[in-house]
């Protein structure tokens, strides 16, 4: 923030260096990459996304160690090491109880969000009715990023933990919601003709045709509001008092503490993706009829 | 094998179809086009009827007219002498698009009627086993949708609407999409499962063998707008053989349709060149 941003921009001088850099770090790269070609390991699905990690947090190493300063400047940025510093401090300092209290918020939010976004979902998409009277307002809400809440979440909720909740939730809701109701509205025509030869009834129709239809569409929305959630999160933490990795985040900004942030940052992205994995293998589950691409047939 | 044989006894009483001076029209761009014009015909308990026609006459319209999808501008169509409103049980659909529900098992998909009918599992499950031996489905029927192929997945759909035992079996180019050869097995599959049932089919096709192969009666249908322009015996014996279409009636019956069909594929593609 402090350092004047003529300095930042192009130098020659650091353009140069860049180059000698690269012309390094290429040769280096090149005489690696075409051995491991030739080894087996480079076929095998594992070792490739391995690879893909060491080479993404290699880089960013070396970024921070050259200096790199070529309009993006890693000059100050905490490097990999001193993350992982921070990180066997934050690991030797009680972790579980911000990682605990993370979890119960963004979960907490993404149920009543994936109950409240399923139900009414299915009630906007199947009901004519239901959709004209309440679509309008919810979607004079959806744009609303959930920062802009805050206020309000102080203001509505009698503790900060049910503001933290409620802003997870608004991060998942919105997706949920939408997916599910694309999802009923798009019931195949064809399908419906179907029951109603064979005599079904309304219920029927819901419960075996509109609804297994609609569930790969929902399933979408889960996994897209359990990452919004923990995409949320540092945003709701900021009502936090002590704990939540948010917090830490959060906090360690405003001390100026920047190994801790690039580690929150990194942990809520892991929590995040892990629990949209999970999200997704689970509603797999509920599909077992479903063919996906990259399935071999 | 004895529960289809047991049903044949008492289904020949129903399925008597009539369609009384049925006419539809759609409004497309603010205009009212008028697809079918008078249609009129009678189908008795037991009959096998084909309309055939020139693609986009309305065989499909007069079709879903029948099944309850499609609301007539003018006439009536009883089944049973019961006016047709809205869909129902009584009156068996076949899709030419595969129809079977993605999410349910073949044995699931073909049980679904009785399901709705609130038919007990046990019986349910003799029931549709015995079509699925039927039909050489038995052992997919653990299989979903996807895994299996066209063929298999059509017969599945005839059995699912037969196991309603429906007044009436609807069946829109159902074998269109198949290649010859399982075309031709599916139609002699079809053949003997209506002789032992004796349903009335109303099967709508565009392929004049597979007409004069499969009916009693064939319908030929005229375009702009779509009428019955003649009404044909398919008078070869029964049980058929797929050589049956060689033979000299059968090819003189085809000559005859073809050139009533011809016609009106002029006459349509005429109006298309407008
Ligand atoms: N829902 C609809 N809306 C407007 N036009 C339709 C509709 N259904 C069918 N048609 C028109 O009616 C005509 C007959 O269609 P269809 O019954 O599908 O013919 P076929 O099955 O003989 O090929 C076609 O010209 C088609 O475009
Ligand atoms: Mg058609």
């Amino acid at each position: 923030m402090s350092s004047p941003s003529s300095e930042r921009s192009l130098n020659p001088f650091s353009l140069y260096r860049l180059q000698l850099i690269l012309k390094h770090c290429l040769s280096f790269l090149k005489s690696r990459i075409i051995s491991s070609f030739n080894t087996p390991l480079i076929h095998s699905k594992i070792f490739r996304r391995v690879l893909s990690l060491f080479i993404f947090f290699g880089v960013w190493q070396l970024l921070c160690m050259t200096k790199f300063n070529f309009f993006i400047n890693f000059e100050f940025l905490p490097s990999p090491l001193e993350v992982v510093g921070a990180t066997v401090q934050f690991f030797t300092n009680d972790p579980m109880q911000h990682i605990r209290a993370s979890i119960v918020r963004v979960l907490t939010g993404f149920s009543i969000a994936a109950i409240l976004g399923i139900t009414l979902g299915i009630l906007i998409g199947w009901f004519q009715q239901i959709e004209d009277l309440v679509f309008l307002p919810l979607e004079l809400l959806r744009p609303i990023p959930a920062v802009a809440w805050i206020p309000l979440a102080i203001l509505m909720f009698p503790n900060s933990e049910a503001g933290m909740i409620y802003i997870t939730f608004i991060g998942a809701f919105f997706p949920i919601l939408i997916s599910t109701i694309r999802g009923v509205e798009c019931t195949d025509l064809l399908l419906l003709r179907v029951g109603q030869c064979l005599g079904a009834t309304q219920w029927h129709i819901f419960k075996d045709i509109v609804i297994p239809g609609a569930l790969p569409s929902i399933a979408s929305g889960l996994v897209i509001g359990m990452g919004n959630s923990w995409f949320c999160l540092v945003t709701a933490e900021i009502l936090a008092g002590r704990y939540g990795v948010g917090y830490i985040t959060w906090e360690s900004y405003v001390t100026s503490n920047y190994p801790p942030i690039v580690m929150g940052m990194l942990m809520i992205g892991l929590m995040g993706a892990f629990s949209a994995y999970a999200v997704d293998r689970l509603t797999c589950l509920l599909m077992p009829w479903r063919v996906t691409k990259k399935q071999p047939l | 094998m004895t529960t289809l044989v047991e049903k044949s006894a008492t289904s020949t009483v129903k399925g008597f179809v009539e369609v009384e001076n049925l006419s539809v029209s759609f409004r497309r761009k603010g205009q009212c086009i008028q697809v079918l014009d008078g249609i009129d015909f009678k189908v008795h308990p037991g009959e096998f009827i084909c309309l055939l026609g020139p693609s986009g006459c309305g065989k499909s319209t007069v079709l879903n007219a029948i099944a309850g999808f499609v609301k007539p501008s003018g006439g009536h169509v009883f089944v049973d002498k019961r006016h047709v409103d809205t869909p129902g049980a009584d009156r068996g659909f076949v899709f030419q698009q595969y129809s079977l529900l993605p999410w349910k098992t073949t044995f699931q998909n073909v049980e679904f009627g009785l399901k709705i009918r609130g038919i007990s599992k046990t019986k349910r499950s003799e029931i549709v086993n015995d079509y699925l031996n039927r039909v050489g489905l038995y052992k997919h029927r653990h299989s979903y949708p996807h895994q299996l192929s066209g063929g298999m997945q059509q017969r599945a759909s005839i059995i699912r609407a037969l196991v309603n035992s429906p007044s009436v079996l609807l069946m829109d180019e159902p074998f269109a999409a198949l290649d010859a050869q399982t075309r031709h097995m599916m139609q002699e599959l079809l053949l003997s499962i209506w002789s032992d049932l004796k349903t009335t089919v109303i099967f709508v096709t565009h392929d004049i063998e597979e007409a004069i192969f499969l009916s009693d009666k064939i319908f030929v249908m005229g375009v702009n707008p779509g009428r019955i322009k003649a009404v044909l015996d398919a008078p070869l014996d029964r049980p058929r053989h797929v050589d049956i279409v060689l033979s000299p009636e059968a090819v003189q019956l085809n000559r005859q349709v073809f050139e009533l069909i011809r016609e009106e594929t002029i006459k349509s593609m005429e109006v298309e060149s407008l």
